[in-house]
């Protein structure tokens, strides 16, 4: 049953252009940047990457962005990377920009089988654009729509051979969700630990979810 | 310390005053988080940091930093004993799910309804709303931060011009010339600063507002 563990060329092998990716991590943390090395090194291009934010220019998604593989970011920040504005403003990448908590809650649902999501952020602003407005007992909620990518690409602390997943601090934010909303999940792991090791109670995506483990690459840069 | 730095240092030591022991908090990156070194006496509280725990510390010494543990800014923080972590959904489920008492925000704008505007200026900056139009909507008090104007620029305007984070959401406002309330009447203003007269207010503010008869000094 060790099948999972595998490298990170042999697990990107299914990332093919055109596709849309989740990536986990804010700002960076909790990103799984062997994985994003593995896609610079892959050539794959033209992706629709869905994250918190683009990171920074030299950590994170914002590594994707410098190197014009994404034709779309969805996303909730784009401002510490200037290089993600700097496409924007030139029209050379598509940058969608979402409340992060509805971004949650959108990959939430994708994984969820849920039809959408109601949410009051972005009543009255530019977010509720084009969007239809729900009344519930007498107040406006926006319907957003359920997320979902061909790839997630996560980063946990450790794992079990089965998959088994447990995230570290504030490393955690997005990826147990994106674990559940993709059709191949990918984890990068600090950590493979024998099966049988983790308490189940303190297992916080299950295995099940997860289709390859790819260990280490914390060390971005080495 | 330099004239500007004791402005903003009044701003963030008033707004520490709002804060009641137990409150659930969540301060915005910038100026809101220098409140945290300025709690009352005796006050306690509870920062929550967006990207996904509560029991939000103070910076780590030199050294001893984590980086699994960072504020919403990508600042490494602390995780104080009692501290828990959780998910991105969870996070803004405590966010707009009521469970946050108090989140202070910077702005651009901010206008007499209680609008505000901190997220772009089309053409110029657009960095995202990252979770700002979660926490405005969601907690139950939003308190503004924020110098009185932009370079002398009025900050506090009758409508907001640029794109909102989130209309009619603001309760009060702080900066350096006073404390206003947020009131379904419009804009009051219930301190003013030392040293400061109502008509620089007024003409440091681009929206009419009130005076309440009893006008306090504003207390660092």
């Amino acid at each position: 049953m060790g099948k999972k563990v595998t490298t990170r060329q042999e697990a990107l092998k299914a990332v093919r252009d055109g596709m849309t990716i989740m990536i986990g991590g804010f700002l960076a943390v909790g990103t799984p940047e062997g994985l994003i090395d593995g896609l610079l090194e892959s050539g794959v291009r033209d992706l629709v990457v869905i994250g918190n934010d683009t990171g920074f220019v030299d950590k994170g998604i914002g590594r994707l962005v410098v190197a014009k593989r994404c034709r779309e970011v969805i996303v909730s920040h784009v401002g510490t990377n200037p290089e993600t504005g700097r496409q924007m403003n030139s029209g050379e990448l598509k940058v969608t920009l979402v409340p992060q908590g509805t971004l949650a809650e959108q990959v939430r649902a994708g994984g969820a089988g849920l039809g959408g999501i109601l949410t009051p952020t972005g009543i009255g602003t530019v977010v509720a654009e084009g969007k239809q407005v729900v009344q519930v007992a007498g107040k406006d909620y926006l319907l957003e729509l359920p997320l979902r990518a061909d790839v997630a690409l996560i980063k946990a602390h450790k794992a079990d051979e089965k998959g088994n997943l447990v995230y570290r601090r504030s490393a955690r934010n997005f990826n147990p969700l994106m674990a559940m909303a993709a059709d191949l999940v990918i984890a990068e792991v600090d950590e493979i630990v024998p099966v049988g090791s983790l308490d189940p109670d303190a297992i916080m995506t299950p295995g099940l979810l997860v289709d390859m483990i790819v260990p280490g690459g914390a060390c971005h840069g080495c | 310390m330099d004239a500007r730095e004791q402005m903003r240092e009044l701003i963030v030591r008033r707004v520490a005053r709002e804060l009641k022991d137990g409150d659930v908090v969540n301060l915005g990156i910038g100026l809101p988080t220098k409140v945290a070194n300025h709690l009352p006496e005796g006050v306690e509280v509870i920062f929550q940091s967006e990207n996904g725990f509560v029991g939000l510390g103070p910076a780590p010494e030199p050294g001893e930093e984590d980086p699994d543990v960072v504020n919403a800014g990508a600042q490494p923080v602390t995780i104080l004993p009692g501290g828990a972590c959780f998910c991105s959904a969870t996070s803004f489920a405590l966010i707009r799910g009521g469970h946050v008492d108090v989140t202070v925000l910077g702005a651009l704008e901010v206008d007499q309804y209680g609008n505000l505007a901190s997220w772009m200026i089309p053409g110029k900056l657009v960095p995202g709303m990252g979770g700002a139009m979660d926490l405005t909507v969601g907690a139950k008090r939003v308190i503004v931060a924020m110098e009185h104007t932009n370079k002398g620029r009025p900050k506090i305007v009758a409508e907001c011009q640029l794109p909102l984070t989130a209309a009619r959401e603001v309760d009060l406002i702080v900066t350096e010339m006073g404390v206003m309330e947020v009131r379904p009447d419009g804009l009051w203003l219930v301190e003013i600063a030392p040293g400061i007269t109502v008509d620089e207010v007024r003409a440091a503010t681009a929206a009419p507002f009130n005076v309440v008869d009893d006008l306090k000094v504003m207390q660092a």
